[in-house]
């Protein structure tokens, strides 16, 4: 139980964001979760990169144990992705309120079908 | 030696590099400059560029001895340790494929685009146009199984960007729910990459293959191939996970709808491909788990349930959107038989799907450019059916080329859906599974039904009063979408450049499966 | 908050020493923790805390908008150059082996301008998008 600590959190974390993505209808609190779904990866890669006693990988006489480095580097790169398509995310959801007056999901929504219902009553633009 | 003979000498060596950093080049110089007409030329001259590079790698692909591989060291740092590019007879015909189209679709967008974008963002789709193509070709070039996470991201962030760039406002929603789900499918991805890292130690996509090989099968592994499935799966489109499909295509600006619906999905098919039988194997994804048939009744779903809700689609754009996700069964359809004459079909459909649907979606683009006024609300912009009654009088060209595309979209012979579809049937009777070629012609069937609608609209409505007159799209728009339409018809008659590279690319696949 | 006294003190005596340190974990990155995403991000903290403390405007005259583009644009260039220039001397794409004679120093130049490129192109993106959100805000206040 203790040795799969890590494991325990990460897959916490995975289940916890990807239900607020799916279960919440707020356009932000989706983001939210998103972002939470998308740090449980970052755990998932780190942690078992770590070396109990391990150093960083630079070679020193006093130093034999070091921690595997590429986990990190990948992560950094998923970390730049992930703010990417946060900020994204956050500028759609600004310009969606804009444009329909709410970030509820249900709201907008009901606004579309109100104009596809206009749409389809409407035949050659005069 | 002078620098320019020095150049010329090593060029082919380094044509792989090029294929990517040409487009990913001018997305930067296309911010600097700031200027719309700037921006689109070398946006174009790199897709151009991309295309010729793409050409060049296939020629070279085909002096290797068959099922040789081009491999490149980013960095020359050696694979396993280093990045690879590699280039085998799959990669090289979707390279052909995602170049070809951006090289045709780019000149198109000038045109449309100045109706439905705002001149001072122009340069910002240039620059996101060539983002998308270079992630798009880099996730079909590298031998590298985090760089196709990261490719995957650069084409899809600028995909979502793209998409909300569409007039309507609707764009934005849909570019929302695209950014989600798209998301969620590429952290699935890494998830399942992450998996496979922990199990074998390396991230080359050739050295995982040998290194699994070597280990038993073990539930770590076959998470990952869980999770790459699933989340490659959202981002083909696959039915159940379409949902962000329809929409995305619907609203977008319609450059981008047809570059999107030729290429992107294709891409996420052909990623499918490598991990299926590069990496994992068929024995281990065809024998120790259900997949074929879950696959099966996917694309069969997807056949049936997305063509028929086509059918009853009002707005021309999502018609064909829905028609996209019932395509995109049968390239699955083909997966899942796990054979080589299956596994052809596939490829020869992926092929052959996205330039009729590339054509398809230029040809309505050009609609749009015709009837959509600058500044007007943006329903002006929506093509629904009532919209295009007696629209063959108006625009001759631009209906009958989408019904010659809505032909190759049903498989009638002579066009190039038909010699997908026969190689799909061929891999039905192989596999004996009789019943799918009823299944397959029944289909069809639906796609008759929704492209008959557009003909009745179209050919058979009288155009309302006072818009008899020809009112056709301008050359500019006309002759991109006919390149495409013209492809369509001319690799159904020809097909050796089609089959022959869809039947090398999956002896190769299957040879380096088993 | 602009009008708080002890912030703007603070404040004026920080940023440069926040800027620095920016500098610092820049060229530090071959010896220590460090390197151009980070760097690049503590400098657009600086500069975002500036926005902050004496605001959007002045912020903007400091690092106008089409700077921040043009570094947005810079830095991936400067980055995907390094990898050019090694194609031109010979090399593969991105190669550091071939930037000078002897191969390590090739790789400490390597390395060198292809942070610098990241940083310049980390401090655009921040702001680009700091300025996008705060300028939206202050648009609806003044509605």
């Amino acid at each position: 139980m203790i040795e799969h600590f890590s494991y325990i959190v990460t897959v916490f974390l995975m289940i916890t964001g990807l239900f607020i993505v799916m279960a919440r209808g707020n356009l932000i609190k989706k983001l939210i979760g998103l972002s939470v779904f998308q740090t449980s990866v970052y755990l998932l890669y780190v942690a078992p990169g770590k070396l109990v006693g391990g150093t960083a990988p630079i070679l020193a006489p006093q130093y034999s144990v070091y921690s595997n480095p590429l986990p990190h580097v990948l992560i950094l790169t998923a970390i730049v992705v992930g703010v990417a398509t946060l900020a994204l995310g956050l500028a759609l959801a600004v310009r969606i309120r804009e444009a329909y007056g709410t970030i509820e999901e249900d709201e907008i929504t009901e606004l579309d079908n109100k104009v596809e219902v206009l749409e389809e009553q409407t035949g050659p633009r005069p | 030696m002078s620098l320019t003979q020095h150049l010329s000498a090593q060029l082919p060596a380094h044509l792989p590099a090029l294929q990517v950093v040409l487009p990913l080049l001018s997305a930067p110089l296309a911010v600097l400059l700031r200027h719309g007409g700037f921006a689109f030329a070398i946006v174009t001259a790199a897709a151009w560029a991309a295309f010729a590079t793409a050409i060049g790698l296939w020629l070279q692909v085909g002096q290797l001895e068959p099922g040789g591989v081009i491999s490149y060291h980013i960095g020359s740092w050696a694979p396993p340790w280093g990045i690879e590019y590699r280039v085998d007879r799959l990669a090289s015909f979707v390279l052909l494929l995602v170049s070809g189209t951006a090289a045709v679709v780019l000149p198109w967008s000038r045109a449309s685009i100045a109706r439905e974008i705002p001149p001072e963002r122009h340069y910002l789709f240039y620059a996101m146009f060539g983002l998308c193509l270079t992630g798009l070709l880099g996730i079909t070039i590298t031998g590298d199984a985090f760089n196709i996470f990261v490719f995957l991201e650069i084409s899809s962030l600028s995909t979502y960007v793209l998409i909300a760039l569409g007039q309507d406002r609707r764009a934005l929603a849909a570019a929302y729910r695209y950014l989600i789900m798209g998301s969620i499918g590429a952290t699935f991805i890494v998830i399942g990459i992450g998996f496979l890292y922990l199990m074998t130690g390396t991230l080359n996509l050739a050295d995982m293959a040998v290194r699994l090989r070597a280990m038993e099968s073990s539930r770590p592994v076959l998470a990952a191939l869980a999770f790459l499935t699933v989340g490659i799966s959202l981002k083909l489109a696959l039915f159940p996970l379409h949902q962000w499909l329809p929409n995305a295509y619907t609203y977008a600006p319609s450059a981008v709808t047809a570059f999107l619906a030729a290429t992107a999905t294709k891409v996420s098919v052909y990623v499918l491909i490598r991990f299926y039988f590069s990496v994992f194997g068929e024995s281990l994804v065809f024998h120790e788990l259900p997949l074929p048939q879950i696959m099966l009744w996917l694309s069969l779903f997807a056949m049936f349930a997305a063509s028929f809700i086509a059918i009853f689609q009002d707005n021309l754009k999502r018609l064909f959107a829905y028609s996209s996700v019932g395509q995109i069964g049968y390239i699955t359809l083909g997966l899942s038989f796990d054979s080589v004459h299956g596994l052809t079909a596939s490829i020869i459909h992926l092929f052959n799907h996205g330039i009729t649907k590339g054509a398809i979606f230029l040809l309505i683009g050009g609609i749009v450019a015709v009837s959509a006024v600058r500044g007007a609300p943006s329903m002006s912009t929506t093509v629904t059916f009532a919209r295009i009654a007696g629209l063959g009088k108006r625009m001759p060209l631009t209906c009958f080329g989408i019904v010659i595309a809505g032909l190759s979209l049903i498989g009638v012979p002579g066009t190039a859906g038909f010699i997908s579809k026969w190689y799909l049937i061929v891999a039905a009777l192989e596999a004996e599974q009789y019943w799918l070629v009823g299944a397959i012609l029944l289909s069809s069937l639906l796609a008759v039904a929704y492209v008959w609608r557009f003909v009745e609209a179209a050919y058979f409505r009288p155009p309302p009063a006072g818009h008899e007159s020809r009112n056709e799209a301008s050359l500019a728009l006309l002759i991109p979408a006919w390149v495409l339409v013209a492809a369509t018809l001319w690799f159904g008659l020809d097909t050796s450049f089609t089959v022959g590279s869809a039947l090398e690319a999956a002896q190769q696949l299957v040879r380096s499966g088993q | 908050m602009g009008n708080d006294l002890v912030l703007r003190v603070v404040g004026k005596l920080l940023i440069p020493f926040i800027l620095m340190f920016a500098l610092y974990v820049q060229f530090h990155g071959d010896f220590g923790p460090g390197g151009g995403f980070q760097a690049g991000v503590i400098f657009a903290a600086g500069i975002v805390f500036y926005a902050l403390i004496f605001g959007l405007e002045n912020a903007r005259k400091v690092m106008p908008d089409w700077l921040v583009e043009t570094m947005l644009a810079a830095g991936v260039l400067l980055y995907a150059g390094v990898g050019v220039a090694g194609l031109l001397l010979g090399g593969n794409f991105l190669d550091y082996f071939v930037l000078a004679h002897d191969p390590v120093h090739g790789q400490h130049r390597g390395i060198f301008w292809v942070e610098v490129g990241v940083a310049i192109t980390v401090c655009g993106v921040m702001l680009k998008i700091f300025y996008m959100f705060a300028s939206r805000g202050l648009a609806e206040d003044q509605k």
